[in-house]
């Protein structure tokens, strides 16, 4: 593994600058990224005058990337859940940065082969990197990506995954299918690692609840 | 421009190693119960939690094998190092035992690195620190989850009361070796990576003192601890557990997925 933070310093402002988002918003901040002094904070070591062309080539292969559904929970984008970083032509290759979530997830190493697929299957030459630092939360999930785990019937995360309220899980969880508040915990470790196992008290119904982390 | 702090490279694959294989060990501790849990929320939660601790150790390996920079990778220090090249704590390789036992065992554990992780957070190297950001937050359930247990159990019927009894005993000579402080982790401590062990005994001792109280149960002091582990001396156990857990790799060397 040779990714770590050698690119994190630049990738930190922009997902930080990030405040919600989905695919439009993150491909529209890659665009503005091409101005070199707000991509580039540090000495560019890629593409700060990038040629028209290659911005195109850029915002397709991020499109690409956005697109690939997370394979646990495909309702939503890996875009969607904030764990592609970044998408940038380096000498004619589209380097994607993903985030891995939860330490133990699984996915990760599918989801990197996915969005290597997503990107060859767009017609680039493609490599993925593993980003570590600064370390992804689930307050990096967009409103959108929010949504879509709602209507899937997973409650999103409580907000502020520093807050050691909503770690110790003594948040309001509220249902996804009837909205009630009135919420009970029944398992702590759900189906994958990444879920809770929640009651709904109003319309009896149980559901997944995406952990906070 | 990556921040790793000017150290020693053995000390900090070493002290990397010592983590690693705690996680490793643990994990694959846990994961034994997969299956024979007493409720299916446990069977669920074991693994779970196995699965947090495997993915941990990972990322320590990942990073300990580039900081080795011989071309070793994390499968080479998973599962083809000797037995006395592994550096975990005793308390980890133990046989589960029973419910109690691996649940006691699970939140001194996670006491202890709740309070490592969040010394780490502020770590002079970038990839520990990235590490500890993570961690701290998955341990704090693994903490929680252990500690409701140690309290049900504890001051739940005669029986489980028992267990939780015998399993504090069987584990008590085990509790010093985790905050052995030598050379190494001296040097780590220094340099800003990682706290040193011997500093965290007090969080330790306040978290445990606050769950063995709701518990009704008493720390149970030993005349001296158990150790060795950190310089590859282990117990009986780890044989076993290593035959099972490098099995693939010995078999299948370079296997991949
Ligand atoms: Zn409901």
């Amino acid at each position: 593994m040779s990714v770590r933070a050698e690119f994190s310093l630049p990738l930190e402002g922009r997902v930080a600058a990030q405040p919600t988002g989905g695919v439009a918003s993150m491909a529209a901040t890659f665009r503005s990224d091409a101005a070199p002094e707000r991509a580039h904070p540090t000495p560019a070591r890629s593409v700060p005058t990038l040629p028209s062309r290659g911005r195109e080539d850029a915002a397709h292969a991020y499109a690409a990337a956005a697109s690939v559904p997370d394979p646990e929970v495909p309702c939503v984008t890996i875009a969607d859940l904030g764990i592609l970083r970044s998408v940038e032509i380096e000498n004619g290759v589209a380097v994607a940065r993903v985030t891995p979530t939860y330490s133990g997830c699984p996915a990760v190493l599918a989801i990197e082969l996915a969005v290597e697929a997503a990107l060859r299957e767009a017609g680039f030459e493609a490599r993925v990197e593993r980003v570590v630092s600064p370390p992804w939360t689930t307050d990096w999930i967009t409103e959108e990506g929010r949504e879509r785990l709602r209507a899937y019937g997973i409650a999103p995360p409580a907000k502020a995954s520093n807050s050691v309220r909503a770690l110790f899980g003594e948040t309001d969880v509220a249902c996804p299918k009837c909205g009630s508040h009135e919420t009970s915990r029944v398992a702590e470790f759900g189906s994958t690692a990444c879920k809770a196992l929640y009651r709904c008290e109003s319309c009896k119904e149980p559901f997944d609840y995406f952990k906070c982390i | 421009m990556t921040a790793r702090a000017k150290i020693d490279q053995t000390a900090l694959v070493t002290i990397l190693l010592r983590l690693a294989d705690d996680h490793l060990i643990l994990g694959h501790r846990l994961s034994e119960w997969c299956g024979h849990a007493p409720m299916l929320e446990e069977d669920l939660a074991m693994p779970n939690m196995a699965l947090d601790l495997i993915g941990q150790a990972r990322s320590l390996y990942q990073y300990a094998a580039e900081a080795e920079g011989e071309g070793r990778t994390e499968d080479d220090l998973a599962y083809l190092r000797r037995e006395r090249e592994y550096l975990n704590c005793l308390m980890v390789e133990r046989e589960n035992g029973d419910f109690a036992h691996t649940m006691l065992r699970q939140f001194y554990f996670a006491a202890f690195m709740q309070a490592f992780w969040d010394g780490a957070l502020e770590s002079a190297d970038e990839t520990v620190a990235a590490i500890a950001g993570k961690a701290v937050k998955e341990v704090a359930y693994h903490l929680r989850h252990a500690g409701e247990w140690v309290v049900r159990l504890g001051d739940g019927t005669e029986e489980s009361r028992r267990r939780m009894e015998q399993a504090v005993d069987a584990l008590a000579p085990y509790v010093d070796e985790l905050f052995e402080a030598d050379a190494v982790s001296d040097a780590v401590a220094e340099a800003g990576i990682a706290p040193d062990p011997a500093s965290l005994r007090k969080s330790f001792e306040r978290t445990v003192g606050a769950v063995f109280a709701e518990a009704g149960l008493e720390t149970q002091a030993v005349p001296y601890g158990q150790t060795g582990g950190r310089r590859g001396l282990h117990g009986e156990a780890m044989g076993y557990l290593l035959t099972e857990l490098q099995y693939m790799q010995r078999t299948y060397p370079g296997a991949v997925w």
